[in-house]
This record gives structure tokens, sequence and C-alpha cells, in this order.
């Protein structure tokens, strides 16, 4: 029997690891991607004030509070039946989408941005955020890095910090925007769409490029499963608010529920070789981890939004996700990769989103909070992560303690949906005991395009996941060390 | 500069939410200008170093290791007592390695209590057959081992040996900047000091210091989620429990700036070895009531003391891990 262990540098020795085992013919017979993380958030949250739930689950992810933050500050608007003002929605509204766009524009540009600008076949020295720098000039990365710096800090103006805010309340926010603040905000929003546009076209550039297109469209990169995310009243995707979509794997609608019915949609399955329970639909089944219409396996995130949605909230964005199906051959793409072309139209949208809400006269309303008077039971709230659906599910006394919490993160949705992809990533580029030294950058590609959450290693600064594979002979000697870095 | 003469800096992350790394990442243009003068011997989530690399160092070989998360799994365990053995310095960067950070609060519970929620009766769960994630697990294909999860969360200190401290959930930039210069500057303050935040209290820095009366009175505590605070008027004497005065500045008052309360996670100031314990002691000094009934009325709303006085700094309090709920 010979073992290949993958293990991402990144998060290493104690944040993933991926294991693939051969057969005597040298021919892979499973691979495993485990997560050894677990903090206990469900047992922290139980006892405690239900109103510091923002800011306690918000620490369940640095790189993305926010998403947390406003989960738990939606579950507690349910939890005390108390509706915020319409400007301290449009202010979450606002927070939220700046949010997503600077997470979003992370991804697109330091971590896929190599595979994208530098290109998928590259020398490994310049796919990194370098290579890109070389490609896009040193003054257009300079002026990303600072647009997104000015994301950051205006999320700071309406949360009170970026990293683990603590303005949401339930019924509101803690803090209403000021007109000066709000002028602030008009520069960011500008600068915002810049961003989404230098992204857009970038991307663009790449869709003419062959050999990508047919890299995307390739087998390894396939997967039918289904597709969920938040859609708004005429099913367009929507970060922050809506009705959970579910659509099958050949694009008709699954299912179509409020939050409060989530339980009867979504389980989730246990494994004994990893930390992360992974997301199914009730309704279809845990088959295994295998894809197909019979097998409950789901995808959520940027793809798993479009391909569960009708369209954009924007126009400009619309305009993006009709070019995007167009080039792909339709709806739904099961396309592993075209993760980053969703990624990108969404950024569009959110950037468009921040422009129209910044204009908004009623942002700068005081008027922000409407005070709880029931006493609190079940509070249940939903947002779509940058990595997909986050569900928030409170319990609490007649005092406001939680009871009970459960917590349905984004990338434990996506987690099955990642194994089918690293698994077949490897049974199509292992044959025979051979190798394929394309293995590595394949299987990154296959992983990084989830963005997933628990290997923050995917927010690595140069820009990929140094992975290193060793292959061991059955007697233990170490035959092959295959390296992405040099 | 020669690069001989490079400070040798490793950073590592625990049981980490990341937070801690964007905030050092979010130091921007500052970052670039230390990367300049500092030599990187191991970053696990920006660059390709592995543990075998640190391994082949000499013992002290690394200046400077600055470590951020709780102590949760046995990987972190050994991770950082390497760390320490090739380390001249280390320091606790963030509130979970400082004192424990929220993660810490799961220890209120115990590691069985934990497994069987999460795994087991979280209503979400389907797990007819009571699997468990294992320290070894048989596969129909082979082995495969996970790191074991410990009965408890500990703050750096209570695992190796720590130099100095950044306090913050997460530090701020201005905070790390000037830790890290410190660090670089050669004068090296006391052992055991707490780096970059201020010597005052929140409660010092606070805008809304001047209209803190001169002795506070406290007829009873009001939670957040209850009342609209006047902003321009000191939370606190509002009745919102604000742990400012007795927790150490630096932050810039971020929070009592979004008009809510301080939460403590910077932490203690000098001289205080449970923070809990002090921020217990200060709330009866301003509680204004005669009696014991008249106390109750006071904190009647606060029903999460333990959440409220420990919410950053359990696992570091003098009790350590005594402090149990009762399992339901």
């Amino acid at each position: 029997m010979v073992v290949v262990t993958i293990n991402p540098i990144t998060r290493l020795e104690g944040h993933g690891k991926i294991s693939i085992f051969l057969d005597e013919k040298g021919d892979v017979k499973r691979a495993f991607l485990q997560v050894p993380e677990l903090r206990g958030f469900e047992k922290i949250a139980v006892g405690r004030h239900a109103e510091d739930m923002p800011q306690i689950t918000s620490r369940i992810c640095g790189v993305c509070p926010w998403a947390h933050h406003m989960a738990a500050t939606k579950a507690l608007d349910d939890l005390y039946k108390v509706k915020p003002p319409s400007a301290a929605v449009k202010i979450r509204e606002l927070a939220y989408n700046i949010f997503m766009l600077e997470d979003h524009s992370l991804h697109f540009f330091v971590l896929a941005g190599p595979d994208f600008v530098v290109g998928p076949k590259a020398p490994r020295a310049e796919r990194n955020i370098i290579g890109v720098m070389k490609k896009l000039g040193a003054e257009t990365v300079k002026k990303i890095v600072l647009i997104r710096k000015k994301l950051r800090e205006a999320d700071a103006i309406l949360g009170g910090k970026t990293i683990h805010p603590v303005s949401g309340l339930p019924g509101g926010v803690s803090k209403s925007l000021t007109e000066d603040d709000r002028k602030e905000l008009v520069k960011v929003a500008d600068a915002g769409l810049e961003l989404a546009d230098t992204a857009y076209k970038l991307l663009k550039d790449l869709m003419k490029n062959e050999e990508y297109v047919k890299l995307m469209t390739s087998d390894i990169y396939v997967h039918e499963t289904y597709y969920m995310g938040l859609v708004d009243d005429k099913n367009r995707v929507n970060f922050y608010d809506g009705k959970i979509r579910v659509v099958d794997p050949k694009g008709r609608e699954h299912a179509k529920f409020d939050v409060h019915d989530y339980l009867k949609y979504i389980a989730e399955h246990v494994e004994p070789w990893t930390y992360t329970r992974m997301s199914y639909l009730r309704t279809v089944g845990w088959k295994g981890l295998i894809d197909g219409e019979g097998s409950g396996v789901l995808a959520v995130g940027p793809l798993g939004r479009l391909n569960a949605a009708d369209g954009m909230a924007t126009p400009r964005a619309q305009a993006a996700y009709e070019e995007m199906y167009s080039a792909l051959g339709g709806k739904p793409t099961h396309y592993t990769l075209a993760y980053h072309i969703a990624r990108v139209v969404e950024m569009i949208q959110a950037a468009e989103c921040v422009k129209e809400l910044v204009e908004d006269p009623e942002i700068t309303s005081p008027e922000v909070r409407n005070l709880p008077t029931l006493t609190p039971d079940v509070g249940i709230g939903v947002v779509e992560a940058p990595r997909g659906t986050l569900i928030h599910h409170y319990e609490a006394d007649e005092k406001g303690l939680i009871k009970k919490a459960n917590l349905i993160v984004a990338t434990q949705n996506n987690v099955a949906r990642m194994c089918l992809s690293i698994e077949k990533a490897a049974k199509m580029l292992i044959k025979g005991g051979v190798v394929d030294d394309g293995l590595l950058n394949m299987v990154e590609m296959a992983f990084r395009a989830y963005d997933p959450c628990f290997a923050c290693a995917t927010h690595s600064v140069v820009g990929r996941i140094p992975l290193k594979i060793e292959m061991y002979d059955h007697e233990g000697r170490l035959i092959k060390v295959i390296t992405n870095v040099d | 500069m020669n690069p001989q003469t490079k400070v040798k800096i490793a950073f590592y992350w625990n049981a980490s939410c990341g937070g801690c790394e964007e905030a050092i990442v979010d130091l921007g243009e500052d970052l670039f200008k230390v990367l300049e003068v500092v030599d990187i011997v191991f970053w696990p989530v920006a660059l390709d170093f592995k543990l075998e690399d640190v391994e082949k160092l000499p013992d002290g070989g690394i200046d400077v290791a600055i470590i951020n998360g709780g102590i949760r799994f046995s990987e972190h365990e050994k991770v950082v007592k390497l760390l320490r053995r090739k380390s001249k310095i280390v320091v606790a960067y963030g509130s979970c390695a400082h004192l424990g950070g929220i993660p810490g609060l799961a220890n209120l519970w115990s590691k069985a209590t934990i497994m069987d929620y999460v795994y087991l009766r979280a209503p979400s769960v389907v797990n007819e057959s009571n699997v468990l994630p294992k320290e070894v697990v048989q596969t129909d294909v082979g082995e495969l081992e996970l790191p074991a999860f410990l009965d408890v969360l500990k703050p750096l200190n209570r695992v190796i040996d720590v130099d100095y401290y950044v306090p913050g959930c997460p530090p701020t930039p201005n905070v790390t900047l000037k830790a890290i210069e410190t660090l670089l500057s050669g004068k090296l303050p006391q052992k055991g000091a707490v780096l970059g935040a201020d010597v005052r209290a929140v409660c010092d820095t606070c805008p809304l210091n001047e209209t803190k009366p001169e002795k506070l009175a406290i007829k009873e505590f009001r939670r957040p989620h209850a009342f609209i605070p006047d902003p321009k008027k000191c939370l606190l004497a509002q009745g919102l429990l604000c742990l400012g005065p007795v927790t150490r500045g630096g932050c810039e008052a971020s929070c009592v700036k979004a008009n809510m309360p301080c939460t403590g996670c910077f932490g203690p100031l000098d001289n205080v070895i449970d923070f809990g314990a002090r921020a217990l002691s200060f709330i009866a000094s301003i509680i204004d009531q005669k009696d014991e009934e008249g106390i109750r009325k006071a904190l009647g709303p606060v029903v999460d003391l333990v959440g409220q006085v420990y919410k950053f700094s359990l696992p570091s309090g003098l009790l350590k891990d005594l402090i149990k709920r009762k399992e339901v």
C-alpha cells in the first residue's frame, strides 16, 4: 500500500491535510481531506447573553467576521421579533456589501490572480503576487491594495472595528452614519466600482485564453451537484436576506424555503477522520461522497448562489452573469473553476449595491434602533457569507440567555464537494503509481476555487497554497517528493 | 542591510480565527517596511517553511517567535514547545494567546460535553451510529490520524514560558507596529511586559471620559439591547457594564466610539493577575445599593456574570479551569 500525503504547508501542523491511498497497481483508491479544527462555539454560546452573540460568534473567523456578526444580529432580530428601522437595514447592507467586495477582491487578485494573470502553466516562481505585479504593473497592484484598505477602513466606520465589528444589536445597529462619514464613503464606493471593473476586465481577457477555458471545462473539475443560495423576491442573488433556494443538478428548483425551515432541508453528516461536519440535503439524503442527482451533496458560495438564482440584482452584474453562462454553455454550470467567474460577477453586484446605498438619503437617518419588547424564544438568521450560506440558530430563556445554539457554517456546506474535487483530481492524475507533476497545481486549483475558510491558508500573501507530496513505497521508503515551491 | 544581521522572526497560529493574521496583513505599507529589516523563518499562513526547517535551526536560532491563538489541539502544544526551544524571545500575540480569548469560554464545559453536542446532539446532525472524530481511524483503505482535541484551551503561558504580550482581539495596527518597533529597538522592557499598548486604562483614553462622574454610582445595570444610550455620555454612568476602567488602553476606545461598552479584550492593567476578579471588585465598588437585595437588583439584568467579566480571560484567571457549568 502506498500512501501519499499532501500537506498544505499553510495551516500545516494542525490545520489541514490531504491523504491519498493507492492500490497495488498504483491507482488511487481514496483521497481524504482532513480538517483538524474544533473550538466548540455552539457550546461557548450557551449561558451567554443573547446580545453578545454577534461579537462572540464573529471570533469563529477573523477573515469573515462580518458574516458571523451579521447572521447573529439577524438571528437576534428574530429572537426578539423586532424589526430594525429601514436606515439600520441599509447600514447593515452597506457594511455587508463592502465586506463582500473586499473579501472577494482579496481572493480574486491575490490568491487566484496568479493563475489568471500569470497563467496556470507559468513557472511556479512566477505564479505569485510578484508575477501579478510584473504583468499588471506595480501601479495597478498598489492601487488595488489601496482600494482594499479603504474598503476595510469604511467597515471600521460602520461597525466600530473591521475585524470583529461591534455594531449589531437586535432591532438595529448601535451607530448611525454622519453626513461627513457618508461623503467619505461615496469616494470609497467609486473606488469599489473601479476595483470590480478591473477584476472584470482581467476575467474577460482570461476567457479569451483557449487553454485556460479548456482547463476550466475539463472533466477534472466537473461535479454535478445541487446548488444553494439566498434569493430575493425575484429570485435574484442577495447576500443579506431572502429565501434559501436549492436547484438540482439539472438546474430545476428543488426547494425554496424560509430559513426557519432549514432543518427540514439541511442535515449534517459526521465522519471519524475529520473534525468538520458535512452538510447535505436532508430531502435527498446522504449517499456518501458522490455527486449526481441521487446524492444530497450540495455546493454553496459564488457558484452555488449564481446557479441557484435566476439572475443578479443590479444591471452591470446581470450583464456579466449573462455573459458568464453564455460562455460556459448554459445553466447550471458544474465547473468548479467557474467559482472564480461567479466571484467577479458578485463583486460587481456588491460594488453597485454599495454605490446605491451610499447615495440613499435615508442612510444618514439617526433612527437606527428599535428596542425589543417581546420575550425571546427562538431566533434563526441567515446571510450569504462570501463562501456560502451561513445560518445561526439560537434558543434563549426569558432573560435572553442562550440555551442552545446551532451553526451551519458556509464551508461545512461545501466540504463534501471539496472532498469530491480532491479525490477526482487525484484519481484522474495518478495512474499506475506515477504521480503527474501537474497534480500539485491541479489539486491546488480544485481546492482554491472554493476559497475554503478552514484553511485561511487560501489567504496566503504569496498567492498560492504551498503543497508538498511525499510518496512512500510499501516499506515506508520515501520514493518521491514533489513540491510547488522552490 | 546585511541579511546576516537581520532579525529572525517566526509567526505561528494555534486555535486562531485568522483575525490576528489579518491584523498583521492590515499593517499594509508598514508591513513591507518591517519585512525589509527582518528575516521570516517560519510563517505557515504566508510562506513555505516546514516544521522540520525549524527543527534544524540551533536552539535560540530564532530571535523572536510571535504566536497567536490558544492551545486547543495536541499539535499546537508540540509546535509551541519547539518554537520556545528555538527562540530567544516568545511573544503571545492577541487575546487568545495572551489570556485564552473567547474560545477560552469553552472551558466552562468538559471536552466530552463539547464533542457530544457538536457531533451527536446538534439539531442538524444525523449520526445514528454515534460516530465521533478519532485520533486514529481505520478506514477501508488504511489508517488516518487526527491531532487530539485537548481537555481545555490554554493561553500560551500555561504551556510555555512567555517573554512578552501584545493584547487585543485583534491587536490594532498601531499597537502591533509599536510592539514590533520595541522588539526591533534592542531596548527590551522587563520580562512579562505588555508591548505596544497603553499603561493607562481604556477609560483614560476614551472620548467620553470627561462626562464620567467623579463618583460612579449605579443603581441598576442595563444591557446593550435594552435601551438606547446617549452617545455623548459615559456609557458606564448610563448603566452599561463598560469594562473601560479596568481594561488596558491602546485600542483608541473603538467600541465605545461605536456606542458599545468595552468588553475587556486588551486584558488587565499592570500588576493585575486576574482580570475577571479585578472587574468584579470594580463592579462591586460602584453599585449604589445598601443591602443584599439591592445588590441583587443592581446586578439583576447581568445574568451571565462569568461571560461578562471573563469574556476574554477565563483560562488565565486564578481559578483556571475550575469554573464549570452544570451539564444539561
